[in-house]
């Protein structure tokens, strides 16, 4: 780890022994002792969150998996014999199925905090993109295992989702019956669905491993974005990072446990609860919550292929962002300009959220009413409307606003140095070393 | 400072969830504008809400007299009766397969078998571990005897719409709002202002004294107690079956509840602990 020259000093010969030969007690040791700037704030503690929620999700997963049948004709009736026969397999599903939602709400936050303190920028470009590669592949994870239950939503969601492929000119329909192995999703689907299920989260675990390592070659930002400079701008990991990261993920799992014991069906879908039925269609498909603004985009324009294109570009763009923001200050809470963007990026993220859920044709914002065939209706924008305005400033925001303001915004005055930052200009860094 | 930075975080998050699923929600409907939705007061609602065993064997009783002509209950086992949380719960019977309310229900019905003798199909009466036998022997003479209409399977009808619950309660009092004058009718076909698209093909299935309730006895406190029944309104039955229903469609309801309470006692004293751990360590540490 650059910067970082380790302290560790075997103690035992067995240690001792090991350390001559494959570090790996050091390895531990110099992670734990790793300087972190000291004035990271809350927002820095949903990388331990996002570790906990992997381990939580591949451990309930795992068992999940030993109980769970992959048959078209067996699958609903297995997750049904787990939730009432399996002892806990009630507790093991829902904390699984609640255990997503509580990842995709760990992983925004998580990157929202990276867009504001500006992490993408250099040198950590590759900690970002490796970032958008785990989101990449969380999300098709988590579309994987949706069609697992086999509901309805499962089996809906899996024809809509895999449609897209579809779409692809040429050799479209090829494509797609060779993902699905057959015409429609079938048992074939299913079976594969369920091994790359099984798969994938181990590839997000070694991706996560690259982020992390590269995390401690280049060093945390922090946020006020400006790098560290002296030892006194620096903690050790532990105690101070851990035990701040231990206490919000405890606050984090009193969140996750209302869900899980008090709501476990909230942010589910009600269609779920009835078995796939390939001859009847559910009266509004509609992603879990987290894909939602996604699926916004996607119907924002009446082309199929150039829906697609937008919600890929809408991903594609943030592997990119590194070099669409230009601007050399990294937090934006020395960039008046940009920060008022980024909050409205933001309620724009909800937005298209909200369009995900609504039905294109209803109106969003009621602004009067109008006749139609002597009825009264309401006027105003539709979802559709809406969903186009929000995808246009989504796409605005990466592609215009940053690298516009990369070269016009004129940033606010920035302290010298964290400790600077911390203690106020002017006084002497002594009363900054910890106690003991 | 920093308590009040993860307070407004804890907010954040909480209210980002709650409105997407708000969102979730807002995608569901169908109750003609007509119509007012009740909202019975459930003994199960709420944290601490637990099911009322006198109304779940009430509504058993409903289901086995009136639904079960043509709803199944396929995910459900007459041992299932006597579990834990269930409607005949009994504290002498750890294992409901001994359960003796258990073993009448499960010889009530007749299952379809294979002779290990002969090979032959033959009728058996049913046993604790059977779970309740399909109605129709499939879905295509199950359509035959209904109009062209499949009668879903109840086990977890109340997770499965929209409005829990109060969804079902309602779909079975609401037969006799008024109709719409432009709501046309096909034969076969019934008002009914909560179904999605107002219209169903089930008749209405309940009407006064239908059934003819029996006193239900109930463990309380390690006594048994008698409860004398309510009159059969078709209120009363409605409820009943309701909530003998969202006990099959969630029958882990009151271990969820009670081991949720202790964990979330428990996690708030950790936190507490860790909040403690975190000023202490960094007490002399400006950030």
């Amino acid at each position: 780890m650059a910067g970082h020259p380790s302290t560790y000093e075997p103690k035992y010969a067995a240690a001792k022994w090991m350390d001559q030969r494959l570090p790996i007690i050091r390895m531990g040791a110099d992670f734990m002792t790793f300087p972190s700037p000291r004035n990271l704030n809350y927002w820095y503690t949903f990388g331990g969150i996002l570790a906990l929620c992997l381990v939580v999700q591949i451990l309930s997963g795992v068992i999940l998996a030993m109980h769970y049948v992959a048959d078209v004709d067996k699958a609903f009736a297995s997750v049904q014999r787990i939730r009432r026969d399996v002892p806990f397999g009630w507790l093991l599903q829902s904390m699984h199925a609640v255990g997503a939602s509580m990842f995709f709400l760990a992983v925004y936050m998580h990157m929202f905090r990276g867009l504001y303190y500006g992490s993408y920028k250099a040198p950590r470009e590759v900690i970002w993109i490796l970032g958008c590669a785990i989101y990449l592949v969380m999300m098709a994870t988590a579309f994987l295992g949706y069609t697992l239950p086999w509901g309805q939503m499962s089996f809906w969601g899996a024809t809509v989702i895999t449609g897209f492929f579809g779409a692809v000119p040429v050799v479209g329909e090829s494509l797609q019956q060779w993902l699905l192995g057959g015409y429609a999703v079938d048992n074939a689907t299913l079976n594969r669905f369920f091994a790359l299920h099984y798969l994938l989260p181990f590839v997000i675990a070694a991706l996560v491993g690259l982020h992390v390592w590269a995390l401690h070659h280049v060093g945390q930002n922090n946020p006020i974005g400006i790098s560290e400079k002296t030892k006194e701008d620096t903690l050790s990991f532990h105690p101070f990072y851990t035990v701040k990261d231990a206490f919000a993920i405890a606050v984090f799992l009193v969140i996750f446990a209302i869900f899980l014991f008090y709501l476990p069906d909230a942010l589910g879908h009600a269609d779920n609860y009835i078995e796939a039925d390939a001859m009847k269609t559910p009266a509004h498909i509609v992603p879990e919550w987290y894909f939602l603004p996604f699926y916004a985009i996607l119907r924002a324009v009446p082309d199929k292929l150039a829906g697609i294109l937008l919600m890929l570009g809408a991903i594609v763009v943030l592997f990119v962002l590194p070099w669409l923001d230009t601007h050399k200050v990294r937090s934006m809470r020395f960039r008046p300009v940009a920060r008022w963007f980024f909050l409205i990026f933001i309620i724009f993220c909800f937005i298209l959220g909200w369009c995900g859920a609504g039905t294109p044709d209803d109106v969003a914002i009621k602004l009067g009413s109008k006749m139609v065939d002597d009825k009264k209706v309401d006027a105003g924008i539709t979802f559709y409307r809406l969903s186009q305005i929000s995808t246009i400033y989504y796409f605005a925001y990466f592609l215009v606003i940053l690298p516009v303001l990369g070269l016009v915004e004129k940033p606010t005055k920035r302290p010298d140095s964290i400790t600077k930052a911390v203690l106020g200009e002017g006084k002497p860094a002594a009363t900054l070393a910890p106690a003991e | 400072m920093a308590f009040k930075t993860s307070k407004s975080l804890i907010l954040g998050a909480v209210v980002s969830v709650a409105s997407l699923s708000g969102l979730a929600f807002a995608a569901g409907g169908g109750v003609h504008s007509s119509y007012k939705m009740k909202h019975p007061d459930w003994s199960f609602n709420g944290a601490f809400g637990t099911y009322d065993r006198a109304a779940m064997q009430r509504g058993y009783q409903v289901y086995r007299e009136v639904c079960a002509s043509c709803h199944g209950l396929k995910y459900v086992a007459f041992r299932h009766l006597g579990d834990k949380g269930g409607p005949y719960e009994m504290e002498d019977f750890p294992n409901p397969s001994d359960n003796p309310y258990v073993k009448n229900f499960a010889a009530d019905w007749s299952i379809e078998d294979i002779d290990s003798e002969t090979g032959d199909v033959i009728e058996r009466t049913g046993i604790p571990a059977d779970y309740f036998p399909p109605i129709f022997p499939n879905d295509a003479a199950a359509r035959a005897s209904n109009g062209g209409s499949l009668p879903p399977d109840l086990s977890s009808m109340v997770k499965a719409r929209t409005g829990g619950a109060d969804y079902l309660y309602n779909l079975l009092v609401s037969y006799d709002a008024p109709k719409p004058k432009y709501v046309e009718l096909t034969p076969g076909l019934y008002w009914n202002p909560v179904m999605d698209g107002n219209k169903i093909a089930m008749a209405a299935p309940l009407s006064e004294d239908l059934v003819t309730y029996e006193p239900t006895e109930v463990m309380d406190h390690g006594e048994l107690k008698t409860i004398a029944p309510p009159a059969a309104t078709v209120e009363q039955m409605a409820a009943d079956v309701t909530h003998f229903l969202a006990w099959t469609a969630d029958p882990k309801l009151e271990e969820r509840k009670g081991i949720g309470m202790m964990t979330i006692i428990y996690l708030l004293i950790l936190s507490l602990l860790l909040f403690l751990s975190y000023k202490r360590v960094w007490r002399n540490v400006k950030h």
